[in-house]
């Protein structure tokens, strides 16, 4: 690490990238012109996945693959390997980061989603040490996240909580591998033993500037049974509670709808 | 100087570190087997294989080359002799105008690594970072299930 704060050091305007799938492409684009670039794809200390017992920690620069690949990955955090598994195409995820999936804080970014839900935390590293910020205050607007010159991106935080008996994650886009999403739900419910929801945890991808959380949502679901029926006015409450834009992938109108639609998923 | 391992072969390269791979390996090394179609990391064309696993050349810059292994399509025969994914997709009439098929062979050897028996829906997702606009991939998918099948019979 302190060789890349040498570089940031002297280089304090670089573009910072691992993967590449996202600034590379920006670059090419004509959208960035940094006067240096500075690869993090081998730096150990931002690599990696370390199970601490009650928390895992995944760092920045580890890929998606490498993640996915991890038992640990699958077996605490479903709803984030499901995720993961439909983002981009194998090459996308032999090479992208999920650092790089956060920093780039696209409104239809996958892993977003279960990290809301899952209430991860980032933790970014600079020179003068490190600090934990809850990834919902991270990631600030569309491109934007709480990042100081100087500071990195080191990893996410992420506590095992063996509560819930529902994981799910779903994407929905023009195509089904490679495509940037036009509305996503990843949930976490809990059950009581009658089947009935006894917490909800949600998060709306791609319908807003950021993921779409309300906590007015998911007390509305404590208590019904997993119907289409329950979840009624709970969809009516999410088409209300997201605010997706016009873009070429799909209109406002079908993102909104979908949006409510989405709960309808997690119904029998 | 970049020094890495090209195709079995160790060596070296001038090449600005910002240079992108894909200019590099075609127009620097002369080998155009990996093909540029989008430059954006959506088609495939550009595959090659960076310590045995799929990547996109024209997302890569010479720089990340250092110490790596890389497999171009170039370099998965065996002098005259095919490696089975490329007689494979001979055999089954896989390969029409062949743009896609380099990057293609390239990523069908990454999926097989990986899942060594896929069924046909594993195939399809393991290869769709690769597009193809001539076959409609129902022939790379049959090729790519027969090496699969020969490779466990061996």
């Amino acid at each position: 690490m302190q060789e890349l704060w040498d570089i940031l050091e002297r280089e304090p305007k670089a573009a910072i990238y691992a993967g590449g799938t996202d600034l590379l492409v920006k670059l090419r684009g004509g959208l960035l012109d940094p006067p240096a670039l500075v690869c993090l794809e081998r730096v150990e200390a931002l690599r990696g996945i370390r199970d601490h017992g009650e928390e895992i920690f995944i760092g920045a620069a580890t890929s998606h693959r490498r993640i996915l690949e991890h038992p640990a990955i699958g077996e605490h955090f479903p709803v984030l390997a499901k995720a993961i598994a439909v983002l981009g195409s194998p090459p996308i995820r032999h090479m992208g980061t999920i650092g790089g999936n956060i920093v780039t804080a696209s409104p239809a970014g996958d892993t977003l989603p279960p990290l809301y839900v899952l209430d991860a935390e980032v933790e970014v590293a600079s020179p003068a040490g490190t600090r934990s910020v809850p990834v919902c205050d991270f990631i600030l607007g569309p491109g934007s996240v709480n990042l100081e010159q100087g500071e990195v991106l080191a990893g996410v935080r992420l506590r095992k909580a063996p509560v819930w008996q529902i994981h799910h994650y779903e994407k929905v886009g023009r195509r089904k591998a490679q495509a940037c999403s036009v509305a996503s739900l990843a949930a976490l419910l809990a059950l009581s033993e009658s089947g009935t929801v006894k917490r909800a945890r949600l998060a709306w991808g791609s319908v807003g500037p950021t993921v779409v959380t309300s906590g007015e949502i998911e007390e509305a679901l404590i208590g019904k049974p997993l119907t289409r029926k329950a979840f009624e006015q709970a969809a009516v409450m999410a088409r209300r509670a997201v605010s997706p834009i016009d873009d070429i992938r799909a209109g406002a109108d079908y993102r909104r709808h979908v949006a409510g639609a989405l709960l309808f998923r997690l119904t029998v | 100087m970049i020094h890495f391992t090209l195709n079995g072969e160790e060596i070296g390269t001038d090449a600005p570190p910002d240079r992108r791979v894909i200019d590099l390996l075609r127009e620097d090394l002369g080998l155009t087997g990996a093909k540029e179609s989008c430059g954006a990391g959506d088609c495939g064309a550009c595959t090659i294989l960076v310590d045995g696993e799929s990547r996109l050349s024209c997302l890569m810059l010479a720089a990340q080359l250092e110490d790596r292994e890389i497999t171009t399509i170039e370099g998965l025969a065996n002098g005259e002799e095919l490696h089975p994914i490329q007689e494979a997709f001979v055999q089954h009439g896989a390969i029409q105008c062949g743009f896609c098929i380099p990057g293609m062979a390239l990523a069908s050897v990454d999926l097989l690594n990986r899942n060594p028996s896929p069924t046909r829906t594993d195939i399809r997702h393991g290869l769709a970072g690769n597009l193809c606009r001539c076959t409609g991939y129902r022939k790379i998918v049959d090729a790519v299930e027969a090496a699969a099948r020969l490779r466990e019979n061996e």
